[in-house]
């Protein structure tokens, strides 16, 4: 997305925010002209002094007056607008990020497992957060500061335009030294950033793994490589910390040199023009010192307002066309399934996650209350499978129908209710135990939650927490691989789903919890459609169907028995697992 | 802050001469005013040469301000960054120093972000301090004291502007500080659901969470902007305030500076550079509020940071234990009623647990999920301490031996199997650094890793982070060749070869039989630990039998319903 197509959908984000914006453009006019009238009647004041004696105290007091006015205005608007662009800054990012995570429900899954989490992250909250930065950025110093240098230009054209241009030719030097520093600075923060990054990989693997190199004893050499690197970045962050910093003395050395500039005319000026009708007088001199003093500093907040903003721009390009991602196709006014039955049925299904084919020609038949496990080595497409039948994802090719009606025509909600689904990767919220066991039915029993973790031996675990079934999981938690799986399987049997899916479901529990979860189970399946997915055979040997799968085919279909029978894919892989010496 | 000042203090030099040179820049600026009276008092009368004199005295204070100001951004930027590397390098030696308890309570990416934004933040606080703290104050009260040199009688006036701006500026930083904290929770709670949001995709669509977790992220994101509208308003007012205050100044000055040019004590142009005195300080006070905001944050990144470098680090032997030598009859290893309780857990991991081994025997240990197996032997190494009970090695109390010299001794190969980016040689190595090339291909041999070896190329193949390139069996028979080149006394093999399959795990364990060393095998599988000298059967942390294969099957009714579940007959 181009940064102007990036600016116009921003824009067009705060569209509801026009009055804000309005009182925000009235205020920083506000606030400029009280800060420049107040210079500009100092100006007026001092020219009331004359002399032992001869003060114009009539006219000074109205110029007092007129600077406590100014200032007054100025802090008004000053705190008016920092408020109103807060309040419209704010609100866009709370909107950008509501907005991207709502996003992320209607995106495909395909394509959330093919970025990485940290980068989508990225994008909902750091991106977001740096788009609206920069517009708060642009309201309290972009607007400010134009309006700042063609009000002090202004003005002092309108007094003695002679000087004005002196000014004027002088200070965009300032806006080029920032330039030029900021070019060599550049270089050097790349090589600061790339030292960075290889100090901090290998800090984070190595403390990542911190009980391995306990284990071998290898904090030493450890220290040895880390200080190495450390003073790589130590040489690199010297060089870029200085070069950057060395732009505000530049702005202020070129400030200084305007600054006497306009003492040299302007006294100059003074003395000239003393018996003429419309001296210079001192006062104004005052007055464009002051002016002189402030009109640096707008050049230099914007060159960074300007770097600042384009980053803004381009962040917010990211959110935008993130938001622009292809959605999962509306199922709006799809047929709303009630309670299966659980017949499946799938016709030369084929689905791809690129543009190469990854299952092909999938052909099942299944009746409801059967048992079905999917067997095969690693990545031959089992996971995807039970994907295609949540409609995680939707096939390329061919149909899966549920009691006779093609998935793609009922809602996805109304399919995925009748699934009850166990995970490979055991995901639970932070959140207390309580919440996670109820995720899929909020309305349940104190009761019907202990029977359930009981059914799943987690009750006994569950109660040896801290605060039992009150305790809070963290993201890593205090529970181990098995325990979280059963937690899992707990959060399904409280749902009591007409059919099932066990992706991997039992393969961190050992054998022996196994057996114990599989009567549970089997209880639960008893009517049920099931799907069973698992390296383990003995997980699947009481399966009423097996389809075993190599490279995205099913290229067995049957029972146990017909299959070892048949002495084929199956057979080899049955006795791969089970030979014994 | 302590640790932040002790660091510092290696930069003692820069972090003087930093300010001192801040100093003498602003006192550069501090004489412009003085200069620019004497143009507006003399030197309209005495004529053009004094106006070209006085620019020339402006433009080398300009010069002199330029070089003053570069020299302290330097010794500014060579102290931060200085302590900035030395807090990081102070990090990482006490991060390496923890127990793993503390590995277990802190969690790596907790320790990263300690080393990485912390650090980078502290550092900019320290610049920033040297560069900017420091000089605000100087031009402040340098600007006051330049009042008085000018006009006594006037200068009051600054003496009753600073105090109030000092109590503004500190009574709306007073109010934001919390505020601040408050923005900070909400955005770690917002980051955190767009994190489990994404992770848990599949679950949420699963149980049709979508709306109703962007419900909660809507309220959570909404909470969030309230608290940053809420600190932006506060912190709004600083810039107007101090605006209005000083100009209120600047009419009073002008006022009394009017009596006084009336009465005769001073001249016009005393006025101006009273003025430009009272804008210099406005200038630099709203830098200086923007500058505190920085600075707070980096006290609050320093804390972080000095609360980890406080951390007690792993005692290298714990001295409540009498040392004891090793004794040549001892068993290899002991466990004697052993009980652990893994901090903050509710219930111990382990109870009543005893166990040893002569010489050269394999022991094996079996038990389900979270019946203790891992614990028991991370106890081996003092990986964590019994809560109860003794853990001897070669006759020697655990705890007596200092940490370094029992680890030496034991090798050990994680259930996680981890490997790290660099050549398959220099992960072997971690073993021990010395070994030769020999050597490691002995320990590749015997862990039955050489087809491994040969066919990425031999020991100089790459292995990328955490050894992607690698699939689980391959890392875990690496991983036991990296245990294998320690020559340890003891080998603990904590369920590392469950992604073997089952000849390549005879072939092993035969390999294994082979060495004059103490093997450990932790397992879930049976056939994993069935010909070792003796079994231990563990359940929910109590020992549920111990014994040989054959002893168990015959009296254990636990053993045989494990051994059953994984040795069905064969139809």
């Amino acid at each position: 997305m181009s940064k102007r197509e990036a600016f116009k959908t921003l824009l067009n984000y705060m569209r509801r925010d026009w009055a804000f914006f309005l009182l925000a453009a009235l205020s920083a006019v506000g606030v400029v002209a009280g800060q420049l009238l107040c210079p500009y009647f100092a100006g007026r004041a001092v020219d009331c002094i004359l002399g032992e004696g001869s003060v114009l105290w009539d006219e000074l007091a109205r110029h007092l007056t007129a600077i406590g006015i100014s200032a007054a205005a100025a802090m008004v608007f000053w705190w008016l607008l920092a408020v109103t662009g807060n309040r419209i800054a704010y609100r866009l990012l709370s909107a950008l990020r509501k907005d991207a995570f709502k996003k992320v429900a209607r995106l495909p899954l395909k394509y959330i497992d093919n970025r990485p989490y940290g980068d989508l992250v990225g994008v909902i909250v750091s991106d977001a957060e740096t788009a609206s930065d920069g517009i708060l950025l642009a309201f309290n110093q972009l607007f400010t500061g134009i309006l700042t240098i063609f009000g002090v230009l202004g003005i002092m054209l309108a007094v003695r335009w002679e000087i004005a241009l002196a000014v004027f030719c002088i200070t965009p030097v300032s806006f080029f030294a920032a330039r030029f520093i900021a070019r060599r600075t550049f270089a050097a923060a790349k090589r600061q950033t790339e030292a960075r990054a290889d100090e901090t990989a290998f800090a984070d693997e190595m403390l990542q793994n911190l009980k391995v190199v306990k284990a071998f004893l290898r904090e030493e050499k450890n220290a040895e490589i880390f200080e190495e690197k450390n003073e790589t970045l130590r040489k690199a962050s010297l060089k870029a910390t200085f070069f950057s910093s060395t732009v505000n003395p530049t702005t202020r050395f070129i400030n200084a040199l305007v600054y006497a500039a306009v003492v040299l005319i302007g006294g100059i000026y003074v003395l000239l023009t003393a018996d003429m009708g419309t001296p210079f007088t001192v006062g104004s001199l005052t007055m464009f010192l002051q002016y002189a003093n402030q009109y640096t500093k707008p050049f230099n907040e914007i060159s960074e307002v300007a770097a600042e903003f384009q980053s803004a721009l381009a962040s917010a390009g990211r959110v935008f066309s993130f938001l622009a991602e292809g959605e999962e196709v509306s199922d709006r006014d799809n047929f709303v399934l009630p309670a299966a039955e659980g017949r499946v049925e799938a016709a030369d299904a084929s689905f791809s996650y690129t543009d190469r084919p990854f299952i092909e020609n999938f052909d099942l038949k299944v009746e409801p209350g059967m048992r079905v496990a999917i067997v095969g080595p690693t990545g031959c497409g089992k996971t995807t499978l039970i994907g295609l039948l949540m409609r995680f994802y939707d096939v390329t090719g061919g149909a899966i129908y549920l009691d006779g009606h093609d998935i793609r025509t009922v809602t996805r909600a109304s399919l995925r209710a009748n699934f009850g689904m166990v995970l490979q990767e055991t995901w639970l919220k932070t959140a207390t135990v309580r919440e996670n066991l109820c995720m899929g039915r909020e309305d349940c029993s104190e009761e019907e939650m202990f029977a359930a973790a009981r059914a799943a031996k987690a009750d006994a675990f569950i109660r040896r927490l801290p605060k039992g079934y009150d305790t809070v999981l963290g993201e890593e938690g205090t529970l181990s691989e098995g325990q979280r799986q059963l937690l899992c399987i707990a959060r399904v049997m409280l749902c009591h789903p007409p059919m099932l899916i066990l992706d991997e479901a039992t393969s961190n529990i050992d054998t022996r919890t196994e057996v114990l979860v599989q009567e549970a189970f089997a209880e639960l399946m008893k009517g049920r459609t099931c799907f069973i997915v698992a390296h383990r055979l003995s997980t699947v040997r009481s399966a009423d169907l097996i389809l075993v799968m190599d490279r995205g085919s099913i290229v067995e279909q049957g029972t146990h028995e017909e299959l070892l029978a048949r002495g084929g894919f199956y057979a080899s892989l049955y006795r791969a697992q089970f030979s014994r010496e | 802050m302590n640790h932040l000042f002790s660091c510092l203090k290696r930069y003692r030099k820069e972090a003087i001469l930093s300010p001192l040179f801040k100093l003498l820049e602003a006192g550069m600026e501090l004489l412009v005013p003085l200069v620019v009276k004497a143009i507006l008092n003399e030197g309209i009368g005495s004529g053009k040469m004094y106006i070209v004199h006085a620019f020339l005295v402006l433009a080398a204070f300009a010069v002199a301000g330029l070089g003053f100001a570069l020299t302290a951004q330097y010794f500014a930027a060579k102290a931060a960054v200085g302590t900035g590397a030395e807090l990081r390098s102070r990090l990482f030696a006490k991060m390496q120093s923890f127990s793993f308890t503390q590995i277990d309570e802190m969690g790596a990416s907790s320790m990263l972000t300690r080393m990485t934004s912390d650090v980078e933040k502290t550092q900019t606080g320290i610049n920033m301090t040297l560069r900017l703290l420091l000089r605000s104050p100087i031009v402040v009260f340098g600007a006051t004291a330049m009042a008085f040199v000018v006009d006594a009688g006037s200068a009051y006036v600054f003496l009753g502007l600073i105090p109030i701006l000092a109590i503004a500026v500190f009574a709306v930083m007073a109010v934001c500080i919390p505020k601040y904290r408050k923005v900070q929770e909400d955005l770690d709670g917002v980051y955190l659901s767009a994190r489990e949001n994404l992770t848990g995709a599949r679950v949420i669509r699963a149980f049709r969470l979508e709306e109703k977790e962007s419900d909660a992220f809507s309220k959570k994101s909404d909470r969030l902007r309230r608290a940053q509208e809420r600190v932006g308003r506060a912190a709004a007012v600083t810039g107007p305030l101090t605006f209005a205050l000083v100009n209120a100044a600047v009419v009073l000055l002008i006022g009394v500076g009017a009596l006084r040019v009336d009465g005769g004590a001073i001249a016009q142009g005393d006025v101006v550079a009273l003025y430009s005195y009272l804008a210099l300080i406005l200038v630099e006070l709203v830098k200086f509020a923007n500058l505190i905001v920085t600075v707070s944050k980096a006290v609050s990144s320093a804390k972080r940071i000095g609360a980890v470098l406080d951390m007690a680090e792993e005692p290298q032997t714990t001295a409540t234990v009498p040392a004891e030598e090793p004794k040549d009859g001892a068993a290899a290893f002991a466990f004697e009623d052993v009980v652990f309780t893994y901090a903050g857990a509710g219930a111990p991991a382990l109870q009543h647990v005893s166990l040893s081994a002569g010489r050269g025997e394999t022991v094996g240990i079996l038990g389900g999920t979270g019946s203790g197996k891992s614990t028991l032997v991370k106890l081996l190494p003092r990986f964590y301490e019994a809560t109860e009970g003794r853990v001897t090695v070669a006759g020697q109390d655990v705890r007596a031996v200092p940490a370094e010299r029992l680890r030496a001794r034991i090798g050990y190969v994680p259930q996680k199997t981890v490997l790290f980016t660099g050549t398959i040689a220099e992960n072997l190595r971690w073993g021990n650094p010395s070994a030769t090339d020999e050597e490691l291909m002995r320990a590749v041999e015997l862990a039955q890793a050489a087809d491994v070896v040969e066919g990425k190329g031999g020991l100089s193949a790459p292995v990328e982070q955490e050894g992607r390139n690698l699939s689980g069996g391959q890392r875990q028979r690496l991983a036991i060749a990296r245990a294998l080149v320690k020559k340890p006394e003891i080998l603990i093999l904590d369920d590392s070869a469950s992604a073997l399959d089952y000849a390549t795990d005879a072939r092993l364990r035969a390999a294994l039989r082979t060495l004059d060393c103490t093997v450990l095998v932790v397992s879930q599988r049976v056939a994993s630990v069935m010909h070792a000298d003796r079994i231990l059967l563990l359940d929910e942390g109590h020992v549920a039998d111990s014994g040989t294969h054959a002893e168990l099957l015959a009296r254990s009714p636990l053993y045989r319903e494990i051994y059953a579940s994984q040795t069905e007959v064969r139809s």
